[in-house]
């Protein structure tokens, strides 16, 4: 998967699990002030990020999440 | 129409006693129910089933392991569609004065009455939130407010139930999920049975309704708390005991 495709399904995610639209989440936005999660939103984000892309995120790679690009950076670093 | 009508419901500990008229006073008021026991109840499940027009499927589970209330909770929800309401009510007695009790009957009793609420809940949150609405109920006890000699771990384990019944109604509360609690009195039930006679005569006579509670009594409140009547109610205790903690 090239990280196009990666941010294109963690977008899919993003949209369906925290109500924004696909136009709204950009590489830079941040969870908390650009897309409004809470820390329940993230937990359930990345509950969901691990079934889409079957890999196990620790709370503490989890923590680290500021930005979609966070998530990208982690997801391609850690493809199967 | 009952007020539950179209729910799904599961309640653990259901194959008798308190757990059993929690199961059926929920099937009654029109919900589908998984009633969740050590062993199989097919005939039970059926029975209620035909009698009350609804599903209701029995599933073995030992509520105090991980893996398998994470896989039993799994099939329930895939089973079901969904899940509603979940009644902890699952419990066990190893009565026995502290300077008896044995390290095994003390991790017993947590594992099986309180680890459970917590296991349980965590399987059925996901699904709740992702729903923005769901009921959860505790059985604790009046023993977790009152003390009771030979109950260190009963007491502690459903005083255990309270402080997180109260976390998760704070946690669960920006998905609409309410968290309560109810605190039984004196029911009779094969449990209390077990009680000696002396125990039990001391109990109904301090009862201000003047009787033993019944099973239907807690079943109920949990009714109640389970539908759309209780929406605002959450984090709270409710005693069920005929006037006992007045």
């Amino acid at each position: 998967m090239t990280q196009e495709e990666i941010f294109k399904k963690v977008t899919d995610v993003i949209v369906a699990k925290l109500e924004v639209k696909a136009e709204d989440v950009k590489p830079e936005s941040e969870f908390g002030n650009d897309l409004g999660a809470d820390s329940l939103d993230r937990v359930e984000l990345v509950m969901a990020l691990e079934d889409e892309f079957e890999v196990e995120i620790l709370d503490s790679d989890a923590e680290k999440f500021q930005k979609v690009a966070d998530v990208v950076a982690f997801l391609e670093a850690n493809k199967k | 129409m009952g007020k539950l009508t179209g729910k799904k419901a599961i309640v653990t500990g259901a194959s008798r006693g308190i757990g059993l008229a929690i199961a059926t006073k929920l099937a009654s008021e029109g919900a589908d129910v998984a009633i969740l026991s050590t062993s199989v109840k097919e005939e039970l499940a059926a029975k209620l089933s035909a009698e009350l027009g609804v599903q209701v499927k029995s599933y073995a589970c030992n509520v105090a392991d991980s893996e398998t209330v994470q896989n039993v909770f799994k099939q329930i929800i895939a089973d079901m569609g969904t899940v509603d309401i979940l009644v902890n009510n699952a419990g066990i007695t190893r009565d026995g004065l502290l300077m008896r009790m044995k390290d095994e009957d003390f991790d017993a009793v947590i594992a099986t009455n309180l680890r459970s609420v917590f296991l349980c809940t965590r399987a059925v949150a996901r699904t709740m939130m992702g729903k923005r609405t769901g009921r959860i109920i505790n059985i604790s006890s009046i023993n977790a407010l009152h003390g009771q000699a030979g109950q260190a771990n009963y007491a502690a384990a459903k005083a255990g139930i309270i402080g997180m019944t109260r976390s998760n109604a704070m946690e669960f509360s920006s998905r609409g999920i309410t968290v309560n609690a109810i605190a039984p009195g004196f029911i009779g039930t094969d449990m209390t049975a077990a009680m000696d006679d002396a125990t039990k005569e001391k109990y109904a006579a301090q009862i201000p309704l003047g009787r033993i509670g019944k099973p239907e009594d807690v079943a109920n409140a949990v009714a109640f708390l389970a539908s759309d009547d209780a929406c605002y109610i959450t984090g709270q205790i409710l005693g069920v005991d005929g006037g006992l903690n007045a």
